[in-house]
């Protein structure tokens, strides 16, 4: 009886290891989780103020980044909004946001990856990084704006 | 089962806790909440006896433009006690977090007459009425509760210095203006009790629960 107590104590035990283990393993690589934090500091310092803590927006003023559709749909477009900003309409989360964004221009091409990183991930469902040649892509096709 | 000794434990701890809540409940219900500015003591002769008054710094008397581009004096805040502050709207450092933070108390607040809201642009150029309008609604302000107001700029500036809150013009700053977000909590006798960053979530929640100080102050019996 207490044989039979033990053993089974010692299965739930080892179950449980390894689903700690198994949580605790991160599915993106170690350059993505560095891009993740590097980005977060530059959401904090340069987008938070308007775009909430959860990336959240504020009313109709400043649009959510959380609608994974339109991440996903602008992808190409993301590191142009940020460096030069934007004017145009856009339908976030099916609301229409028209409030000029103004760009940052003070960040630099690899500030862009960090912070696209951390917005597409933490807030979108990207599972992959927004690399630096994407950027730099997205930017030369529109660098005389 | 628990010991004897373990039963006394837990007596005597419980006895602490109520205690404990005892005494916070006493804390809170006997607070009342400073009064700032300046003040000056007065003699006044009262039945033949000298009696000293203390006259508070009060917010003098207001005459802006609002969002409805209706004109907002502070007859409008009679009777009331209200949070005033003080941004622009195209302002791109902390105003958003600041009104973002002033929408949370006029939402938990919304449709209680015993309260309002009033942001002043100190963007005196920009901020016409439709502008005003526009942004109290995309922010989602439905109701007369929270006014949006501007003013010439020596009203406008004239009337922070009397919240305590520093504003100015500067092409260096952020926007072209440069302020405090402080909220600024006004009695109905027009005095400040309190301010708050506006940008911190500590200060916001010490802000709401001194509303609710104030409110029991103002309005005994209710």
């Amino acid at each position: 009886m207490r044989n039979t107590a033990i053993v089974f104590t010692l299965i739930s035990v080892m179950i449980l290891l390894m689903q700690l283990a198994h949580s605790c393993q991160s599915t993106y690589d170690i350059k993505t989780m560095q891009y993740v934090t590097n980005g977060e500091k530059v959401y904090r310092a340069h987008c938070q103020n308007c775009h909430g803590a959860q990336g959240e927006g504020l009313g109709k003023l400043y649009p959510p980044l959380t609608d994974p559709d339109y991440l996903k749909h602008n992808w190409d477009l993301l590191p142009r909004i940020v460096r030069f900003g934007l004017k145009d309409t856009i339908l976030v989360s099916n609301q229409h946001f028209s409030e000029v964004m103004p760009g940052i221009p003070e960040l630099t091409d690899v500030d862009i990856a960090y912070v696209l990183t951390y917005v597409t991930i933490r807030f979108g469902d990207a599972k992959e990084r927004y690399t630096l040649e994407e950027v730099k892509k997205s930017l030369s096709s529109h660098s005389t704006k | 089962m628990p010991t004897n000794r373990g039963k006394r434990a837990i007596k005597w701890s419980s006895l602490y806790v109520i205690l404990g809540i005892c005494l916070a409940s006493c804390d809170q219900a006997t607070s009342t909440l400073p009064i700032y500015g300046h003040r000056e003591p007065v003699e006044r002769n009262v039945d033949g006896k000298t009696v000293i008054d203390t006259i508070y710094q009060t917010i003098p008397d207001f005459n802006f433009i609002n969002q409805d581009s209706a004109t907002l004096t502070q007859a409008f805040f009679d009777d009331k006690i209200y949070v005033a502050n003080f941004f622009f709207t195209h302002c791109p450092s902390i105003c958003p977090t600041m009104q973002r933070n002033m929408l949370k108390i006029y939402q938990e607040y919304k449709g209680d007459d015993r309260i309002a809201f009033l942001s002043h642009s100190i963007d005196f150029k920009y901020d016409q009425p439709h502008i005003l309008k526009a942004y109290a609604t995309k922010l989602g302000v439905d109701n007369d509760q929270w006014q949006f107001v501007n003013g010439s700029k020596a009203d406008i500036y004239g009337i922070s210095e009397k919240y305590l809150v520093y504003t100015a013009e500067d092409t260096n700053a952020p926007g072209g203006y440069d302020h405090q977000g402080y909220l600024v909590l006004i009695d109905k006798d027009r005095r400040i009790r309190g301010a708050y960053d506006g940008t911190d979530d500590e200060q916001v929640s010490k802000l709401q629960a001194d509303l609710k100080i104030l409110l029991k102050e103002q309005n005994p019996g209710s």
